[in-house]
């Protein structure tokens, strides 16, 4: 098969691979129909991620088709069209019991601390992801769920991780009625969750980026406010000022490890690879939220130290909350959603590029060219 | 303002947001939103027909985590540890925790070891590793890399012409040694 692969920093490409077999009784083997690069994935494509082997196929966000199911899967069959959450879970586990999908404590050896997630490094289990033809997905019977007759499957795509995540974040913020919310980065996470804010009832959105074309779209799909903070001398100090000095009720951090904005924090974070990731907008967050306010971490960060400003999230009593998103909790909520026309995810997608393509699709999407926001793959077979 | 007891003013209602935003309040009743509480305890949620699953079947010696009671029953096993990569690798996780510096930092060494061996590895091979497609960067002449910088004040350009670089060194480096070591084995011949 035809399959993305790794092959060290900023250098992927595609090549033949065999074609993945069942591997435990609960598996099923997906020919996947649409793949999406995410931010997330970055970080692995720069090197940041420790255990990134040269070789793994990258991809957390697919959907496709069941081609082959292990002897124990009672609810799939071959030819269902099915979308995988981007979390590998068991469904039994103590963590699982409790609805910490992300948390699962059954599928992951590399490490306790993260659950698995599939084309995510072996620190996330050393799965193989869906960019590319086939893909092998565990727990069949768990994870993966049939795609609504009525759901567009560039919608159903997006569901695997980038809207869930968002709609996680926005809850995570514990948002009531009247709110000002804050989101950190306006990618396809901080889009969705500006616009999860207002389902919760949210007073009043804003975005913050550097990338006009991002804000643009913040604007227009988000009915944010929007700030360029390369335009502000101190964006937090523009943050007080919007909120007539209070600070946002809830800010959420929607760029994660590369994060941009202080020269240094980055260089050392994301070149030098010295920090776990560079928390410039975790810090900004801690600064613009309101004492006694709530910080939502959506953005994912590596698993070393990074210079997070802890002592003035505890001198403002802040709550910090995050997790990776539990994906299929949010699903049936999402759904009716989606078929109300409250939220039509596909709308951020800027460009579909072939698996061919897929070393241009990582480069545009890492050097923001072409006004690219979400890009979706498309697998030679699909 | 934070200096009065009153909460600043928003600029619209509720029911003016209700009117302009689709959606707006739906889950503003917490009780409607999935994640809340964050947990949950329902052991029948997730469709598992299982207590504990079946074990997968090790067919390569997998590393885990120490931090783990033992090998979890279900694993990836897309990239089996491999050459001196492989050896720092299980090292790491035979000796540290998670929570150990360490750790990471020497998984990290093995990720840029990895890369140089695979890379030398793929010579031998009829794909040999090409820096140019595989960095996609043609992509900035057919998907306006220029324009797409000038455009805005973005504040990456400050570290992005370091990519390059990043990239490069090692192509660069090992490109000088080769011709180092070639020079040096012809000059011998010569004598």
């Amino acid at each position: 098969m035809r399959a993305m692969v790794y092959r060290g920093p900023y250098r992927v490409r595609v090549q033949e691979k065999d074609r993945p077999v069942i591997e435990h009784p609960n598996d099923a083997i997906v020919r996947v129909t649409r793949a999406a690069i995410c931010g997330s994935d970055l970080h692995l494509y720069h090197g940041m991620m420790p255990d990134t082997r040269v070789g793994q196929t990258f991809g957390h966000e697919f959907v496709g088709v069941v081609d082959e199911v292990g002897p124990s899967v009672r609810n799939l069959k071959p030819g269902d069209r099915v979308m995988v959450p981007f979390n590998v879970y068991c469904g039994s586990c103590f963590f699982c019991a409790r609805g910490l999908y992300s948390n699962c404590h059954n599928v992951n050896p590399n490490a306790t601390a993260v659950g698995g997630i599939y084309g995510y490094s072996h620190t996330c289990g050393g799965y193989d992801g869906g960019q590319a033809e086939y893909v092998r997905v565990p727990f069949a019977d768990v994870g993966p769920s049939l795609i609504p007759e009525w759901m567009d499957e560039e919608d159903a795509v997006l569901l695997t991780d980038a809207l869930a995540t968002g709609y996680f974040g926005a809850q995570l913020g514990d948002i009531v009625e009247g709110d000002v919310v804050a989101v950190f980065g306006a990618g396809p996470v901080g889009l969705y969750a500006a616009k999860s804010a207002w389902l919760m009832g949210a007073g009043r959105v804003i975005v913050i980026d550097h990338l006009d074309y991002r804000l643009e779209k913040a604007a227009s799909f988000a009915h944010a406010e929007t700030f360029n903070f390369a335009e502000y001398d101190d964006i937090v100090v523009q943050m007080k000022k919007t909120t007539d000095h209070l600070g946002a009720d809830v800010v959420i951090d929607a760029v994660g490890a590369e994060a941009d904005g202080n020269f240094l924090q980055h260089v050392t974070a994301t070149k030098l690879k010295l920090q776990g990731g560079s928390p410039i907008a975790l810090n900004w967050a801690i600064d613009s939220v309101r004492k006694g306010g709530t910080v939502s971490v959506m953005g994912a960060y590596g698993p070393m130290f990074s210079a997070v400003k802890f002592g003035d999230a505890m001198n403002k009593g802040l709550t910090l909350r995050m997790n990776q998103c539990p994906v299929k909790r949010q699903w049936p909520r999402l759904f009716e959603h989606i078929r109300n026309g409250y939220l039509k995810p596909s709308d951020i997608v800027t460009h579909r590029i072939p698996l061919e393509h897929i070393a241009e699709a990582y480069h545009i999407f890492s050097a923001k060219l072409d006004g690219c926001i979400k890009p979706l793959i498309v697998p030679t077979a699909a | 303002m934070p200096y009065t007891p009153d909460k600043p003013k928003l600029a619209e209602t509720s029911d003016e947001l209700r009117a302009r935003i689709p959606g707006w309040g739906v889950d503003l009743d917490p009780k409607d939103r999935p994640s809340v509480p964050r947990e949950r305890f329902d052991p029948n949620l997730g469709g598992a027909h299982w207590e504990f699953p079946e074990r997968q079947p090790e067919t390569f010696p997998r590393e885990r985590s120490i931090e783990h009671r033992f090998l979890t029953p279900v694993f990836g096993t897309a990239c089996p540890p491999k050459g001196l990569s492989g050896v720092i690798r299980r090292y790491s996780y035979r000796r540290y925790s998670e929570g150990r510096a360490a750790h990471w930092l020497l998984l990290l060494a093995a990720d840029r070891v990895d890369t140089v061996e695979s890379t030398l590895r793929s010579f031998l091979t009829r794909h040999p590793d090409n820096p140019v497609t595989e960095t996609g960067v043609v992509s900035e002449v057919t998907h306006h890399g220029l324009a797409s910088r000038l455009r805005s004040r973005r504040v990456d350009k400050a570290h992005q012409p370091l990519d390059p670089i990043i990239v490069a060194a090692p192509w660069v480096l090992a490109g000088g040694a080769a011709y180092l070591a070639v020079r040096k084995v012809a000059r011998s011949r010569r004598r």
